[in-house]
């Protein structure tokens, strides 16, 4: 064979172009640490890292913009992968910004974390544009191994580092099913290509049995990856001792890559086993919904409180994969863009009200802040509100859509139990408001005053959830038609 | 298909089989005394002392994994050597971008003084 | 044309003065507030002026697609036919006015600054209310107005009262709102569509047999709904109440603008009224009773702006009688003069309370007429344009009335003509009482600055000549539906008698022999209660409606459901049982790595059993 067919050609390289920029970007900034001194301050790199990533975000378009796949088949552009790495690509910019003053109020003068996020982002681009198995595999693993080194970042926290190494050890636990799932899929079909695998198990049937056990071995991976029960055990732990800015790049991004390419497999190539994986994703909907929920309640650590308020969240986008239909991808898809706006806005404000060393992230340490800092409490107001889902706000649309997609695919108690998930979710989110709103501050002290990169992040994120909250037209019609697949 | 993973198969249970079987071998043609010198952990050495979990310095790990990262490093370069000709001067200029990010690994992990012995 | 400029001047303003307020002075504020609705009325005529839609015919702008569900699918929609270019008219041409007098008036209140973010936040609303092209972009704007009503009848939120009137006025608004959404959900499931033309297009060709059952249906929930925003029968409390408001908010929310937007829903409803002749007769009846009956308490109250609250109640009583008689276009135009002359009232009685300091009540007024010669001469330009003296603009628009209520059912005219007598006879009460006879009060009147003397001028002017100038059942023709009748002159002599017989009636009493009113209410003193008391019917909803709720929800819902049911039942069962979850969950949870790893094994054999024993491949 000519190798010269495998070249790639510069439309490859156009339909690559955001995780290009983001690698090009992250090992620029490597050096650029490298050859700073420790003693320098290392904040301008954040503000490199933050042009890098809007760097990436023009080039999603440019990708967008030449649709197709590119290096044989390995990546895909589409308008879903668009979505998804524009969605990353959001989440990662708002962690930069909040991690500035973090880091340096922690007094974690280094600038890896930046370069961290960035190679993060990479993988969690490949993930949403990969089509096909081994690129999955690169790409989550390039999300997670940065992610768990994200979550350990304050080396002197013993909470982070107790985060970071369960986050490893499961992760690769999980890891390793879905290694195992790609390896049976290709000893199956001979293909890591998913539509590939599609028409190889649609053609033959010998080998659809071991073929079902390496549907289920992936299952366990991405479900492991999306914080869906009995698998979500790691994210409350992993939540509450991670960085707050960690935490919402967590809870947020590779979640929804994690999403991106959940659906893209399954609905690509495992469609004819729909009738097997529906009812098991189903329960575990209903049971992330549950235990995500029912553990909420009686959080007195908001940083806790928003991991498993996390989880719940996780299930109401599984209810939408769970309908294995194009309305339910896009309800999925404006869903987790809604869910990341107003879950990094959450975890933004967390951010600065914990204060040095995060002692400050309970809810009684919330209290009076509607009169001691009315800006923040507002804008933490319209983020919560939107979790509970309350109209007007970005949330609501998000839940009104899937569960509407739910009940046009006939999952009327899967729709009936969800709703009355969101109802008793609205009770934890309404302890906060009552918190900030009802109660005398607890000190005097002068509030510190909200760093920069901070605030234009809430800001950013509560204005897309009303302008969400009021035109969901706007991502729903972009979503709408990019939630079919190529088969 | 799947016949073509029969040497797989078998090969997997030659595995199993062959620590198996050494195990019961060994038990049958050993004799059992109970000596509390036998329970040693070297019958014939220096007396062990301490614990196993000793603490040791946390630079042997680092410089092992830096050596698995470039010994990691010739299993990527091996296909390329192997189809060196077929793959021209792509093949070169993709190998210098491999090894160009692992020179700038190479040169963090200098630079933050991972190779230094103090 | 930009139509969308209209309603988003206000909007501007409000948020420029919401956010900027606490650090600009009341110059930049009053700039800010006054110029924003100015450009909405200079944007107003600019479109009214340069392409005037012809009669039937409507600019739309369609700006996105708001909800698609389904085939239902509902578009942000802006449109401005004759309808609404009269309303819009009067909505920023009198708003202007009402902003300028207001930075007058309010600039020795506290939250100058917040007092202009409601007020141009209620513009914005009240634009958007009269321009929507649905039922559901009404609806925005129709709650809207009512949260601004509240903000602002509570804005002395200080005051027990006036935070209480806030609330009543909410609340009471809520009902007919609930009335409203009824209506919207019924329209869907009739028509499939909220949009005011198509909805008009197909009621044309709905089958009679049909559409009477369902359009009465939805007509009457639509009339609950005009009538908690229009202050009628049964839920006009609210309105008397909502004077605890600064006096400006009462001009424009209370007498101007918003308590008009019932009316004006009937009005863009019309096509749907006039299928349901059962729910029409309604309207009338219910108007006709509600403009009786407000002038009645009207003739007794002492406070002038309570007087001037009942009042309105009346006319827009009077405005629902004709719409219920099918004059769609002289309701419209009476909301115009009504317009006119109100607010003139409203602002001339601020006028008076800014010059007593605070003083409202009418017995200690009197003999103002040389300290305050301007508020008294435009006050006496609205007295009579209200008590329909001839060819002053009210005459004109009740003349329309009386002669639809004449076509509709003869007693109904006689009765609205007595109703216009006593109208004639109140508010010539409040002129004689404060501008006549001896000063009785101990403040030191003076006349109004010209921030607020200049928009009474100009609003007399209108009052004068207002009907005259607009004649808008002529500039109407061919929008509304409309039953011919001809110009019957003496329905139009009787009515006009009505109006000036009151006067003089007024006069006799409160001029001539001032002894006669008290003498008068001392041999009638127990009908005299029962009407100054407003027939008691804030009362009689206390203790109907208001205190059984209450004592429902203390006794039962608080006491036992809330704390024996859900608190002890619910909650604390909850708790005791998450307590047992939560054991289960601290299993689930311990921090444990190798626990954690086992749930996901556990879970992973979970996954294989499922996917093995569920059905095979599709």
């Amino acid at each position: 064979m000519n190798p010269a067919a495998f070249y790639p050609t510069a439309t490859d390289y156009l339909r690559f172009l955001p995780e290009l920029i983001l690698t090009i970007g992250g090992v620029l900034l490597l050096v650029l640490e490298a050859l700073t001194g420790d003693n320098k301050d290392k904040s301008s790199l954040g503000y490199l890292a933050i042009a890098v990533v809007l760097g990436a975000m023009f080039a999603v378009p440019v990708a967008l913009a030449n649709p197709g796949t590119s290096f044989n088949g390995m990546i895909v552009s589409d308008g879903f992968a668009a979505f998804f790495r524009m969605v990353t690509l959001l989440v990662g910019l708002f962690t930069l910004l909040c991690s500035t003053s973090y880091l340096s109020r922690e007094k974690a003068n280094t600038g890896e974390f930046y370069l961290l996020v960035l190679f993060s982002l990479a993988g969690q681009g490949i993930m949403a544009a990969s089509n096909e198995l081994i690129m999955v595999f690169l790409g989550l693993e390039i999300a997670s191994i940065s992610s768990y080194v994200l979550a350990g970042f304050l080396r002197d926290d013993k909470r982070g580092s107790e985060a970071a190494l369960k986050y490893f050890l499961l992760g690769s636990f999980a890891t390793a099913f879905l290694l195992y799932g790609i390896s049976w899929i290709y000893g199956v079909t001979g293909a890591t290509n998913l539509v590939a695998i599609r028409e190889s198990l649609a053609a033959g049937t010998s080998g659809n049995s071991m073929a079902v056990a390496a549907a289920a071995l992936m299952l366990i991976g991405l479900a492991f990856k999306v914080s869906a029960a009995p698998f979500q055990a790691w994210a409350p732990d992993v939540y509450q001792g991670a960085p707050a800015p960690v935490s919402g790049f967590l809870s947020a991004g590779p979640k929804a890559a994690a999403f991106a390419i959940f659906l893209r497999i399954f609905q690509t190539s495992f469609e004819s086993f729909s009738s097997r994986y529906e009812p098991v994703l189903w329960i575990l909907a209903l049971a992330t919904m549950l235990v995500g929920n029912f553990s909420a309640l009686w959080q007195s650590n908001v940083k806790r409180m928003l991991a498993y308020s996390s989880i719940a969240h996780a299930g109401y986008v599984l209810v939408a994969v769970t309908t294995n239909s194009n309305v339910g991808t896009a309800a999925a898809m404006f869903y987790l863009a809604a869910y990341a706006l107003m879950n990094f806005g959450a975890f933004a404000a967390v951010t600065h009200l914990a204060g040095r060393g995060e002692s400050h992230v309970t809810i009684d340490d919330l209290k009076g802040l509607a009169s001691k800092q009315p800006v923040v409490a507002g804008l933490l107001t319209v983020c919560l509100l939107s979790l509970t889902g309350v109209p007007l706000t970005a949330g609501f649309f998000g839940k009104f859509y899937i569960f509407k997609a739910a009940i046009d695919n006939h999952l009327y108690w899967l729709s009936a139990l969800g709703l009355l998930n969101s109802a008793i979710a609205a009770y934890y989110y309404l302890r906060i408001l009552a918190a900030m709103y009802m109660h005398e501050p607890k000190t005097t002290d002068h509030p510190e005053p909200v760093p920069g990169g901070i605030q234009l992040t809430m800001w950013f994120s509560a204005a897309g959830i009303l302008t969400l909250g009021v035109f969901p037209g706007l991502v729903l019609d972009y979503a709408n038609r990019f939630a079919t697949f190529v088969k | 298909m799947l016949e073509g993973y029969l040497p797989l198969f078998v090969f997997l249970v030659l595995c199993i089989a062959f620590p198996l079987a050494a195990l019961l071998v060994g038990k049958a043609l050993r004799p059992s005394v109970f000596a509390p010198a036998k329970l040693e952990s070297y019958e014939c050495g220096i007396e062990a002392v301490g614990g196993a979990r000793g603490r040791y310095s946390v630079r042997f790990y680092l410089v092992a994994i830096l050596f698995v990262i470039f010994d990691v490093e010739t299993v990527f370069l091996f296909p390329w050597a192997v189809r060196y000709k077929q793959l021209g001067w792509f093949g070169v200029a993709e190998a210098l971008v491999f090894l160009g990010i692992l020179v700038v690994g190479y040169v963090w992990a200098y630079k933050k003084g991972a190779l230094e012995w103090v | 044309m930009q139509l969308w400029l209209i309603p988003i001047f206000p909007l501007l303003g409000a948020a420029l003065n919401g956010f900027t307020g606490r650090r600009t002075s009341q110059g930049i504020q009053s700039a800010i507030a006054v110029g924003s609705v100015l450009l909405s009325f200079l944007w107003v005529l600019n479109i009214l002026l340069n392409s005037m839609p012809a009669p039937g015919a409507e600019i739309r702008e369609s700006y996105f697609t708001w909800i698609s569900s389904g085939n239902f699918s509902l578009s942000v929609d802006l449109v401005v036919d004759r309808l609404t270019a009269v309303m819009l008219l009067v909505v920023t041409g009198i708003g202007t006015l009402i902003h300028i007098y207001a930075t007058s008036y309010m600039s020795h209140e506290g939250g100058f600054y917040r007092f202009f973010t409601y007020l141009n936040l209620f513009m914005f609303f009240m634009l958007v209310l009269v321009m929507s092209g649905n039922f559901l972009l009404l609806f925005v704007g129709w709650e809207g107005v009512g949260l601004c009503s509240y903000l602002l009848i509570g804005f002395y939120f200080l005051k027990k009262s006036a935070s209480d009137a806030g609330k009543k006025a909410f609340i009471v608004n809520r009902i007919g709102d609930f009335g409203v959404l009824l209506a919207m959900l019924l329209l869907i499931n009739t028509f499939g569509s909220l949009d005011f033309k198509t909805i008009a297009d197909k009621v044309k060709t709905m089958p009679v047999e049909l559409s009477a059952g369902i359009l009465t249906a939805i007509c009457l929930l639509l009339l609950l709904g005009a009538a908690g925003k229009s202050a009628q029968i049964p839920l006009y409390t609210w309105l008397p109440d909502a004077m605890e408001g600064p006096t400006p908010v009462s001009a424009l929310i209370h007498a101007a603008t918003m308590v008009t937007a019932g009316v004006y829903l009937c009005c863009r409803a019309s096509a749907l009224f006039e299928h349901a002749p059962i729910a029409q007769d309604t309207v009338a009846y219910i108007g006709l009773a509600t403009a009786f009956f407000a002038a009645t308490i009207g003739l007794v109250q002492n406070d002038i702006k309570k007087v001037y609250a009942y009042s309105t109640v009346s006319q827009l009583g009077f405005m629902f009688l004709a719409v219920g008689s099918g004059a769609y276009a002289a309701a419209i135009f009476h909301v115009v003069t009504h317009a006119f002359f109100k607010a003139l009232l409203f602002l001339g009685s601020g006028s008076v309370i800014h010059a007593l300091e605070g003083e409202q009540d009418m017995r200690h007024m009197g003999g103002l007429r040389g300290k305050l010669p301007i508020t008294f001469f435009t006050l006496l330009m609205g007295a009579l344009a209200i008590a329909g003296f001839p060819f002053f603009s009210g005459w004109y628009s009740k003349e329309a009335i009386l002669s639809a209520a004449h076509a509709h059912s003869p007693w109904m005219f006689w009765v609205a003509a007595l109703t216009a007598m006593m109208t004639a006879f109140y508010v010539f009460r409040t002129i004689w009482l404060t501008f006549f006879g001896e000063y009785k009060g101990h403040a030191h009147p003076h006349e109004s600055p010209a921030a607020m003397w200049i928009p009474l001028a100009v609003l007399a002017v209108l009052s004068v000549v207002g009907g005259f100038l607009f004649n808008v059942p002529h500039f109407l023709e061919g929008v509304l539906p409309a039953h011919a009748h001809g110009h019957d002159m003496t329905l139009e002599i009787i009515g006009s008698s009505a109006g000036l017989l009151g006067i003089a009636l007024s006069y006799l009493f409160y001029v001539a022999s001032p002894g006669l009113a008290d003498s008068f209410a001392e041999s009638f003193s127990g009908l005299y209660n029962l009407v100054y008391n407003k027939y008691f019917v804030d009362e009689v909803y206390d203790a109907a409606v208001v205190h059984p709720l209450e004592r429902t929800s203390r006794g039962f819902l608080w006491k036992f459901l809330d704390q024996n049911v859900i608190d002890e039942g619910m909650v604390h069962g909850a708790s005791s049982g998450a307590l047992g979850l939560g054991s289960l969950l601290r299993l689930l949870q311990g921090g444990v790595v190798r626990n954690y790893a086992t749930w996901v094994v556990l879970g992973a054999v979970f996954i294989f059993s499922a996917f093995s024993l569920l059905g095979g491949a599709r």
